[in-house]
């Protein structure tokens, strides 16, 4: 017989070189207290955190993949982003 | 290896409905994407016999972490010192931690947790052979350290290049852990294998017992193991069985020479033009009968599992109330 499912969450972690929190994995709880102490059993064993987030998987709104050209494309299409675009005569020296 | 029961007539089965979909304009281009390494991520179209394939693979994988906890768990009352107990407890904590990280993975594919626990609980999935072997003393402790996690490694280093995104991110996550493992496992054959007469005896009875197992993680032949090729043009696989057993002899046999202990085949012999060690006849009439269920332990450790999901429902039906309770108020005020 197959159980009742236990709440999903998606646990992101700060680690100690000051970067955002990043998402480590996925963890099953019945509550937010309760995700937090297995998130830190299953994912800092070794000191990877010193923070740690988790929020319940379903709050999450994820971007479609079959959006993706509409979404991003335009991005690669705008060269003049980026700084290699422009030319610095080489007098000026690094800029 | 971990996975090495896959079982391919399922994938094979035409699951006529959801591949209905699959036009061969949109297998190649998922191919195309495969070839570009590009990873391949949750919500991306897939062809279903891709998904099916991952979802038997990725779970036959976690359940035999799980499973994995039994044989080395036997120990941890028994270790010699403190530092052992330290550390096994610590390694068996581990693979706790790795079979959890892939039934995550898989459960991306849309299988639940619940119901890939429950086709482990009724004998429906596999898991390694490896693990249906008994561990009669100390020294099984540094051997399953050494070589089992040792071809673990050798299985999980290319995995971590997996096309499936979130196999390949577990993987790397597995891999970083393992290290560990291997050499906890070998500072203790090195000890024993240091000490007296009779440690040293436990310590080539343990090497005897292991090496063939081993040997078989790999999985079967490369002849007699079809889906091979199938999972190599998909990128879930990036070299054959017979490659990492050849990989894993090569890397063992000096190891084992180190320990000045004798590997228990009589035909084993270094190829010079080829330069790689070669192994005598593996004996695979003993493989299918221990993945069929006749090895010595298959029973016990199934009941073991069976035996830790009733004595911990309590808990869990517990937990889920105390969260239903407290749940209720605040959507009330809302
Ligand atoms: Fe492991
Ligand atoms: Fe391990």
């Amino acid at each position: 017989m197959t159980e009742a499912p236990m709440r999903l969450w998606e646990v992101f972690i700060r680690s100690r070189n000051g970067l955002a929190h990043q998402h480590a994995g996925s963890i099953h709880a019945a509550d937010a207290e309760m995700a937090l102490q297995a998130a830190r059993d299953t994912y800092t064993r070794r000191g990877e955190g010193l923070s740690i987030w988790v929020v319940p998987s379903a709050a999450i709104t994820a971007s479609d993949p079959g959006d993706k050209d509409a979404l991003f494309e335009s991005g690669a299409s705008k060269p003049y982003r980026h700084p290699t675009f422009y030319t610095v005569p080489d007098e000026v020296g690094h800029m | 290896m971990y996975s090495q029961a896959l079982d391919q007539r399922d994938v094979q089965r035409a699951d006529s409905q959801r591949e209905a979909g699959e036009s061969p304009d949109r297998l190649a281009r998922f191919q195309a994407r495969v070839e570009a390494e590009e990873k391949i991520e949750p919500n991306d179209w897939m062809p279903e016999a891709y998904r099916r394939t991952l979802v038997r693979q990725i779970s036959q994988h976690a359940h035999s972490e799980i499973v994995g906890m039994g044989p080395e768990g036997n120990w941890i009352t028994r270790a010699p010192s403190l530092r052992r107990k330290a550390a096994l407890l610590a390694k068996v904590q581990d693979e706790c931690g790795h079979g959890v990280y892939l039934y995550a993975a898989a459960e991306t594919l849309g299988v639940s947790r619940e119901e890939l626990v429950d086709q482990l609980l009724t004998g429906r999935a596999k898991y390694s052979s490896i693990f249906n072997y008994p561990t009669l003393s100390w020294a099984d402790i540094g051997a399953i350290g050494w070589l089992v996690d040792g071809a673990a490694i050798m299985n999980q280093i290319p995995l971590c290049r997996c096309s499936y995104g979130p196999y390949a991110r577990a993987m790397i996550r597995v891999c970083k852990e393992e290290s560990f493992h291997q050499r906890q496992g070998y500072e203790i054959m090195v000890t024993l294998c240091r000490g007296t007469a009779a440690q040293r005896a436990m310590a080539q009875d343990a090497l005897d017992r292991w090496w063939w197992p081993v040997l078989m993680m790999f999985g079967p032949p490369d002849a007699e193991s079809q889906h091979s090729d199938q999972s190599m043009r998909w990128k879930i696989k990036r070299f054959t069985n017979d490659g990492l057993r050849q990989k894993f002899v090569d890397a063992t046999v000096p190891q084992a020479r180190y320990l000045g202990l004798a590997i228990p085949d009589p035909d084993l012999r270094f190829d010079e033009a080829a330069g790689h060690w070669l192994t005598g006849p593996i004996d695979w009439a003993e493989f299918r009968r221990v993945l069929a269920g006749g090895g010595v332990c298959n029973r016990q450790r199934l009941e073991a599992r069976r035996r830790a999901q009733q004595d911990g429902a309590w808990v869990r039906d517990a937990a889920r109330a105390y969260a239903a309770k407290h749940a209720a108020p605040a959507r009330e005020a809302a």
